[in-house]
This record gives structure tokens, C-alpha cells and sequence, in this order.
């Protein structure tokens, strides 16, 4: 058990009398890191949460935004990093099925999964490749059999993560705001548990997650099984539009523990519940076990004596197990009894609020030394580095991993995955653009400007669709938040997050806080993951194609922060350096200047410029559009004189390439210089050979088919060769 | 006597319908198509549920029925609604399985062959290219011999197989619909889609109801909307 010293004196100061060994369970379940952010809490109220669309009711667990015409959105984020890690198919098919229930508990239908994958280095550690492969097999096999699209992602690989994964999974979700389930309950109402049976699997899960991953166990990760998840997701859909449901609440980490005690704690009422009635799927489970299962698949209903006849058909139908398992009363107390016999007696919000920590930060010494640049080998063939960094992991396409997601059930997905951020049409003619970010090499260097560059970079890849970015959410994951240091990247990464939400008027609208994430030879480097949705008004911006004379234009300016690059890292093997830094001002600027030539059409495609710098985003214009270009750099809007290598891979944030027809050419540079946006006209597409230039130097000389080749193939070669 | 969306007489009130067994998930998918995109009459039906004679046609849509336990679309062949499905089968009405619906007729003897793991192991959701190869069925009939529709396909157990002896009985019948211009999965002949010896019973892996859309197609949704309206015009929605 997982309890700590202090908080067993608090308990029993608190409580008076000797507890029994369920409420210490139910107790250690809730009061675990990952239940009750005991760490983070005090600090999350930073987070800019409210906003325009943002919907607040009592007792959601995913974010709600309203979408207009009487519809909304819901979003979600969680990460399964300690299960992923044992046993990475249960553990990231079992991620998909949590932040699903979350967002159906809204009442809303799950139309989307995006998801961040992070592993060792996959080059040369066999592990890695294992853990790889088997993720994406455990989320394709979840995803697609529930009809869920996985339209987008990212997957990324360091050091960092050797023998061990992050597996985030963001959800989506689309409904009508008055079916939207407005959590409340009155004295007498019944609980109702529905879903799959309770087993062995995943007790203690929310304990394990919440400590260094030390030994392999593997029982407390969840079996998963997405035929029954698919199964709730109908009978909930059904059962919300027969009006059958007065609260909800999905059973994740802590299992039954913390699906009562905070529904009771946030609607201000009692449970009383009787683990006999619980169903499950074996015989001899314990009351400590029930109580703190994590079986998949289950949901909390309050529902009441007049619905219950219709909720039970429903159920019927599906062949979905229904038990009623205690009712609501007014003592706002946890009351679990086995049979007569009571075996835990608590109020629900002393058990739902874990008393909060004050965790020491202190600046990390490696930051002190980390700084410097070291001179670096002079590089003679830029074109050999390109051709390298298309085919290496973190820059090569992931058609291999999307191709096995079904990405196109629903018939929503209007911008495929692959490209900036993916689109999905909505009932109400609008659309919804989706992106995921996170960059860990940025944020070990400098974990504010890397957390702000990461938000940047989920909203700038939403601008490239032309959306206007409504909401983010984010999930914080860091190491071990006992040590001072990494709970100082933690708060630095959070404060940057708040400030920027704060200066664009982007809602924090959920999130989640994922502590103890340590491998065999450390912590992992700080990993906030953003997510930003943006809605498209009328028309979706489809972006055509390059073709022969079509001229190429760059937004924002070009400064020396190699640090944290891929270029420094895979190419040099270098961390260290000065990571890129976000201007506020230029980051706006440059966001609208871009959303305004979307919206008058003067654009034939924007593309976000990132990991890689120019020289990669440049190449992918090229490779996607089946044509050369011949670039000179020497006119890049720059702040300072920067040398060929650092204008080619830097990756400074609020930068845009764009594609410009020749007849809107002029017109372009006309509004730019009128609204004061750094830009540069760099070259123009033609021909078959990628050509980049500087004062006169052929910096880079190669063709369309061989970069094709590299970017394509890179990743699927290397795990075709084990 | 009624009139359609954009005004034209219908001789008769067809009525098409989608079968949802436990598990189906492009149900809602090709239920949107069929009334929205093409204004036919549609139902669903859940599979316990009996199936009405005067159906006109039917429609198995794709998804994972019973999670693709024991082997994708085995038990829901098992179904009762199956058994009307056979019997409107033989009275010739016109029936179409996407994706798992084709598998599942496959797996209840309405079609001939069996669908294996794809030759990658793996899920494939990608767009591709069918050839119609016998426009004499009720989901064909406006397309041209050796047209070209552009498609997505997303399954695990999509590769077709047939022995040589079922094989030329297929090509003796022209029961080969659709084949794959390129190789994707390792399907034999690369065959897609296959009817029974009537014609009136189709199977494809690939999702028509994904194509028929100029939003979410990225090539040419023209073809694929022609399957559908096959149907129609099987079925006499117009004069």
C-alpha cells in the first residue's frame, strides 16, 4: 500500500478510531499521486480555464466546449506510461478505453483518438522497437474495433525513454449541449454498475502508477476488451437519449474506490453500496479487491426507480450486465458494506480530498552546465545530413503507424493524418481541426520556452488548416516529483503554459498531471504534451498542391536556437545549445496573418515549420507535392547574421511556410508588409531537384524522388530488419 | 405516389435495410449516405429482430461484430436475422456486406470463398484503387467494365481466398465485382468483391459509404457514388 507516513497520522488524527482494512485500501487507491494530483493540485488553478465556449458543470472529466447551433465538443487527455511500459498492447489499448469513457461520461459520442508515443531509440535498441510496435498494435486493435477514428498524432523517440514508453492518449467527442448528462442526484437514487465483469486485473493500478517502475507487475495492468467498451458506448448513448441517466461516472485508476467517492464528494451526497451486488468474474474476489479493481470497461450510473426499467432494457439489448449495487443518500458519507457486515464508513470528501503537498523546487544543476555549444564538426555535404534526417525516426513519415488506425470511420475526417493537424467535419457545418504536441529535447533544455514551444506548435499546426485554436489540453509528465529539481521543471513548464493560455486567450479545458515517470537510468526528460482543437466556421481550407512556377514564402523570423534540435541531436549527437524561445507578440502576429490569407484564399497550402528547421519543412513541401524548388536563403528574415547551418535547421517557433500562386503574389507581400509580419519570398517550386542556395552557395542539391524515398521508407525499413 | 428531394415522382416508396448486429460501427456511416446523400428510405435493423417482406434491399455494414471473436463475422452469421436475410436473398432481392458485412456473408454461405489475414499482418486503412469487373449486378449496374474507383479500405482480415477450382468456377459465373488494381493484401486474383450466382448478393472490403462524399474523398468521389446509384436504379426509385 502506498500510503505515506504523514498522511497515515493525518488519517488516523483525522478519523478517530482504528480504520479496517478496506477504508485503508479505498484511501490509498484515492490518495494515490495519480488520483488525487497531491503534488500538482495547489499549482494546476494557475491554468487559464475559462473562455467563450467553455461549458463547466459539476463532476465532468473531460473538457467541454461549446461549438454553437446547439452542439459541443468535449476533449479529453490521458497517458497509460507504467502499464505501456510492462505490457505495452493491454496498456496502450486500455489508454484508448479509459479517455474514452471519459469523454462518453459527458454524454457525448467519441468521434476521435489522437495519440503521442514515445519510446527509446529504436535504431539500436531492440526493446524499443518491441515496446513500439506493440503500442501501436494495441491502439489500432482498441480504436478500430470501437469505430473510432484515429485521425493524428505524433510519435517520437530519445534516449530518455529507453525501457520504458509514454503513451498519451487525447479523445474527441461530438454531441447535442441538451443532451449533455447534468450530473446530480437526490436521496434514494440507485448506483448502477454496468459493463464488464470486476476481476483481478489492474488492483492497485493507480498505485503502481504512482511510483518509480521498479518491478514488472504485470497484474496490475488491465486486460483490455473493446468489444464490451463498444457495447457500453451504445447502451450509454441510447440510455442518455431515453433520459435514463442522473450522474455518471467512468471507473478508471482506483476503480470503484474513486468513481464513488468523487461523485459523492462533487455532488454533495452519500453512497451506500454493497460490494455483493458488484458483478464479477471470478468467484472469491475479496472486498478490498472490488473495491480497488481497475477492470476496463465499467460505468458508474446514478439512475432512479422510475428509469431503471427502461435502463435494464437498454442494457438487455447490448447484453450488457447491469447491477445495482447501493443508492444514494443524504450523509455525504462512502458507506461500502459486504452483506450486513459494514466494511468501510468515511465521508466521501475526506476520502476524495488527499490532503494537498507543498513539493520543494529547486533550479536542476544540469542546467548550468548544459548551456554551452560546443564547436561542432564542420559539416561539408548538407544535402548527405538532409537525406539522413528525412529517413531518421523522429522525422520519417509515420505511414506506418496510421495506416494500421482506421482513420476514416465516422466519415468525418476531412484532412487525413500525415500532415499539420487533421480536420473532421461537424454536424453543424462547421470543423474541427485537432493537434497534439510535445518536444521533450526543448523542454529538458529549458522546460518553460519548451512547454510555451509546444502549445505554440499545437496551435500553429491548428492555423495551417485555418482554425481558429479554442481550447488546449495538456498532460504533464515528469519524473519523480519528491526530487526538488524535477518538481522545479514541472512548475516551470506549467507557468509557461499559463502564461502564454493566458496572453492568447486559449482555455486550459483538462489535463492531467503523470508524476514518477523514471527509468532504469533516470527520470525522463520533462514531456508536457499539448493539445490544441480549433474550429473552422464555413469552409474548410483544402490545400492543393504545388505546381511548376508557384512561389514559396516564408513567415517569421529565423534565430540562432539550434538547442534541442534534431539536426544538434541526431546529427551531432549533441544536447544542448539554446533551445527556441516564443515571441508573444510575433507568434500573434504571425497567426493571424496566416488565418487572414486562409480565409481570402491567397494560399494554396501552409505548412508549420518544425522539427528539422526550414530545410526539413521545405523537403516535405516538395515530397508531398511531387515537385522540386530552388530556394536561396540569403534574404530569410533572420534577427541577427546567422550562419548557413543555423538558417537551415533551426527550429525557432511562429514560423509558416506558405505556397503562393503567382497571380496572388504580389498581393501577399502587399498585406504582409501592412501588417508588419517578418516574411521573405525564398524561391519557387519547379522542376525535380530540391535546390537550396545561400550567397550564391549550392547548400543543398538533390531530387524530389530520392527525398521521397528516404522520408517514406525510413521508418518501415527499420522495422522490417526486426 | 410521392416525390424525392429534388422533385422527381417515385413510382414507390422503397425501403432499404442496415443491419446493426452488436459490434457494427460503420452502421450510422452508410445510414448517412443512404438518406442524406441519396434521399433512399432506410431502416435499421437490429439483428434479433426479424427483417419485413417487402424489403427491397439490404445492407450489412462494416465494423467488428462480436469484436471479430473466434473469426471476423462468424458469429453474427450466426444470427436469426440471417436467416431472412436468406430468404430475401433468394427471392432476389438486392443485398450488399461492406468490409465485415462481407465478411459475415461470407461466413453465412451467401457468397463463396473465405476472407484471411492481409499479407502485412497488420490493419490496412489506406485509399485504393478498384476495377469493376462485371457491371450486371444491382450495386454495378452504371458503372463500366474496367472503370477505376478510387476507395479507402480499413480491415485486418481482408485478403480474399478462393482454390483454383472455386476460382474458375468465379470467373466461369463473372462472379469477380471488383479487383484491386495493385497489389494490397494478397488477395487471390486480387479480388475485392465477389456476387452469387445470381448477382444479387455483394460483398466488398472496401467502404463505398467513405467515397461518396466530395469532403472526404481526395480523389474522385464520382464512381463510387455510382454504386449506390446502381442500386437505386435496381431497385426503380425513379420513372
Amino acid at each position: 500500500m502506498s500510503l505515506q507516513k504523514h498522511e497515515i497520522s493525518y488519517i488516523r488524527d483525522t478519523v478517530k478510531r482504528k480504520l479496517t482494512n478496506t477504508e485503508l485500501q479505498i484511501i490509498a487507491a484515492e490518495w494515490s499521486e495519480h488520483c488525487s494530483y497531491k503534488s500538482s493540485k495547489k499549482h494546476l488553478s494557475i491554468l487559464p480555464t475559462t473562455g467563450r465556449n467553455v461549458i463547466i458543470e459539476k463532476g465532468y472529466d473531460s473538457g467541454v466546449l461549446d461549438v454553437g447551433d446547439g452542439y459541443v465538443v468535449t476533449v479529453h487527455i490521458e497517458s497509460h506510461n507504467h502499464p505501456s511500459a510492462v505490457e505495452p498492447f493491454g496498456g496502450a489499448a486500455t489508454g484508448v478505453g479509459g479517455v474514452i469513457r471519459d469523454i462518453l461520461s459527458a454524454g457525448t459520442r467519441p468521434i476521435a483518438i489522437l495519440d503521442g508515443l514515445r519510446f527509446g531509440n529504436i535504431e539500436n535498441d531492440t526493446h524499443a522497437r518491441w515496446l513500439f510496435k506493440n503500442a501501436v498494435s494495441g491502439i489500432a486493435d482498441y480504436g478500430n474495433c470501437l469505430g473510432i477514428p484515429t485521425i493524428g498524432g505524433e510519435v517520437e523517440f530519445d534516449d530518455c525513454y529507453k525501457n520504458y514508453a509514454l503513451v498519451d492518449v487525447a479523445a474527441i467527442g461530438f454531441g447535442k449541449k441538451d443532451r449533455l448528462i447534468k450530473n446530480h442526484a437526490t436521496k434514494d437514487d440507485l448506483v448502477v454498475l454496468i459493463g464488464g465483469p470486476t476481476g483481478r486485473d489492474g488492483v492497485g493500478g493507480s498505485q503502481f502508477a504512482s511510483d518509480s517502475l521498479e518491478n514488472e507487475d504485470r497484474s496490475a495492468v488491465q486486460i483490455p476488451d473493446p468489444f464490451i467498451e463498444k457495447l457500453i458506448i451504445e447502451t450509454i448513448l441510447e440510455a442518455r437519449n431515453e433520459k435514463c441517466i442522473n450522474a455518471m461516472k467512468d471507473l478508471g485508476g482506483g476503480g470503484l474506490s474513486c468513481a464513488v467517492s468523487e461523485t459523492a464528494e462533487s455532488l454533495g451526497i452519500g453512497i451506500e453500496l454493497n460490494v455483493d451486488s458488484v458483478h464479477t468474474r471470478e468467484s472469491g474476489l475479496s472486498p478490498d479487491e472490488i473495491m480497488t479493481s481497475e477492470s476496463q470497461e465499467r460505468m458508474l450510473i446514478i439512475t432512479d426507480k422510475e428509469k431503471l426499467p427502461k435502463l435494464k432494457q437498454i442494457c438487455d439489448k447490448f447484453s450488457v450486465i447491469c447491477s445495482i449495487i447501493g443508492h444514494v443518500t443524504e450523509d455525504k458519507m462512502m458507506h461500502v458494506k459486504n452483506g450486513s457486515d459494514t466494511l468501510a464508513l468515511l465521508s466521501a470528501e475526506f476520502v476524495a480530498r488527499a490532503p494537498l503537498l507543498d513539493r520543494k523546487k529547486i533550479k536542476p544543476k544540469y542546467l548550468k552546465s548544459i548551456k554551452k555549444e560546443n564547436k561542432m564538426e564542420k559539416i561539408l555535404d548538407y544535402s548527405e545530413i538532409i537525406l539522413k534526417l528525412l529517413a531518421s525516426p523522429n522525422i520519417a513519415s509515420k505511414h506506418w503507424v496510421f495506416r494500421q488506425y482506421d482513420h476514416e470511420v465516422g466519415i468525418r475526417t476531412v484532412i487525413k493524418p500525415g500532415r499539420d493537424a487533421s480536420v473532421l467535419r461537424l454536424d453543424n457545418g462547421k470543423f474541427l481541426s485537432a493537434k497534439i504536441d510535445g518536444n521533450p529535447k526543448h523542454c529538458y533544455l529549458d522546460p518553460r520556452h519548451g512547454a510555451i514551444g509546444c502549445f505554440e506548435e499545437a496551435c500553429r499546426n491548428v492555423v495551417c488548416t485555418g482554425a481558429n485554436p479554442i481550447g488546449m489540453v495538456d498532460h504533464l509528465q515528469f519524473g519523480n516529483p519528491e526530487d526538488p529539481e524535477i518538481f522545479w521543471t514541472f512548475m516551470e513548464s506549467l507557468e509557461g503554459l499559463a502564461e502564454y493560455g493566458k496572453f492568447l486567450r486559449v482555455p486550459c479545458v483538462g489535463g492531467k498531471v503523470s508524476f514518477y515517470n523514471e527509468t532504469p537510468s533516470g527520470p525522463i526528460k520533462p514531456t508536457p504534451l499539448i493539445g490544441v482543437l480549433g474550429i473552422i466556421d464555413k469552409t474548410p481550407f483544402l490545400p492543393t498542391q504545388p505546381i511548376d512556377g508557384d512561389y514559396l514564402i516564408i513567415i517569421g523570423k529565423t534565430k540562432d536556437e539550434l538547442g534541442g534540435s534534431e539536426y544538434f541531436e541526431y546529427t551531432h549527437k549533441f544536447i544542448g545549445g539554446t533551445c527556441p524561445c516564443v515571441d508573444f507578440k510575433d507568434s500573434k502576429i504571425n497567426m493571424q496573418a496566416v488565418l487572414s490569407l486562409i480565409k481570402n484564399r491567397l494560399v494554396k497550402s501552409v505548412h508549420d515549420c518544425s522539427k528539422g528547421g526550414f530545410a526539413i519543412a521545405v523537403s516535405e513541401l516538395s515530397i508531398f507535392g511531387n515537385i522540386g524548388c530552388n530556394v536561396d536563403i540569403e534574404s530569410m528574415p533572420t534577427t541577427e547574421n546567422l550562419s548557413s547551418e543555423k538558417i537551415l535547421f533551426s527550429e525557432s517557433h511562429s514560423r509558416y511556410l506558405l505556397v503562393i500562386d503567382q497571380k496572388n503574389l504580389e498581393y501577399t507581400i502587399q498585406f504582409l508588409s501592412k501588417k508588419k509580419t517578418p516574411f521573405a519570398v525564398l524561391g519557387k517550386f519547379t522542376g525535380d531537384h530540391v535546390n537550396i542556395m545561400h550567397k550564391s552557395k549550392n547548400l543543398i542539391k538533390t531530387t524530389v524522388d530520392i527525398i521521397q524515398k528516404r522520408y517514406f521508407n525510413g521508418l518501415e525499413d527499420l522495422l522490417k530488419h526486426g | 405516389m410521392c416525390t424525392n428531394f429534388i422533385g422527381e415522382i417515385i413510382t414507390k416508396i422503397v425501403k432499404v435495410g442496415v443491419i446493426v448486429f452488436p459490434g457494427s460501427n460503420c452502421d450510422r456511416d452508410m445510414f448517412h449516405v443512404l438518406t442524406d446523400v441519396f434521399h433512399l428510405n432506410t431502416q435499421y435493423f437490429w439483428h434479433e429482430k426479424g427483417l419485413p417482406d417487402n424489403i427491397d434491399a439490404v445492407v450489412l455494414p462494416g465494423g467488428f461484430s462480436y469484436g471479430d471473436r473466434l473469426r471476423a463475422g462468424v458469429i453474427a452469421a450466426n444470427s436469426p436475422v440471417i436467416d431472412d436475410i436468406k430468404k430475401l436473398a433468394n427471392k432476389g432481392i438486392p443485398v450488399l456486406g461492406v468490409c465485415n458485412g462481407f465478411q459475415i456473408l461470407v461466413e453465412s454461405n451467401l457468397l463463396p470463398g473465405v476472407l484471411l489475414k492481409n499479407d502485412t499482418l497488420n490493419f490496412m486503412c489506406q485509399w485504393t484503387n478498384l476495377i469493376v469487373k462485371n457491371n450486371k449486378t444491382p450495386f454495378t449496374n452504371k458503372l463500366l467494365l474496367n472503370q477505376k474507383i478510387p476507395i479507402p479500405i480499413a480491415n485486418g482480415e481482408g485478403r480474399y481466398y478462393a482454390n483454383s477450382n472455386l476460382l474458375d468456377d468465379l470467373k466461369k459465373n463473372n462472379q469477380i465485382v471488383f479487383t484491386y488494381q495493385n497489389h494490397v493484401n494478397g488477395s487471390a486474383e486480387q479480388i475485392a468483391g465477389v456476387c452469387n450466382e445470381d448477382g444479387n448478393v455483394v460483398g466488398m472490403m472496401p467502404h463505398p459509404e467513405r467515397a461518396t462524399e466530395s469532403l472526404i474523398n481526395p480523389s474522385d468521389n464520382k464512381p463510387s457514388s455510382l454504386i449506390f446509384e446502381s442500386l437505386i436504379d435496381a431497385i426503380g426509385v425513379k420513372n
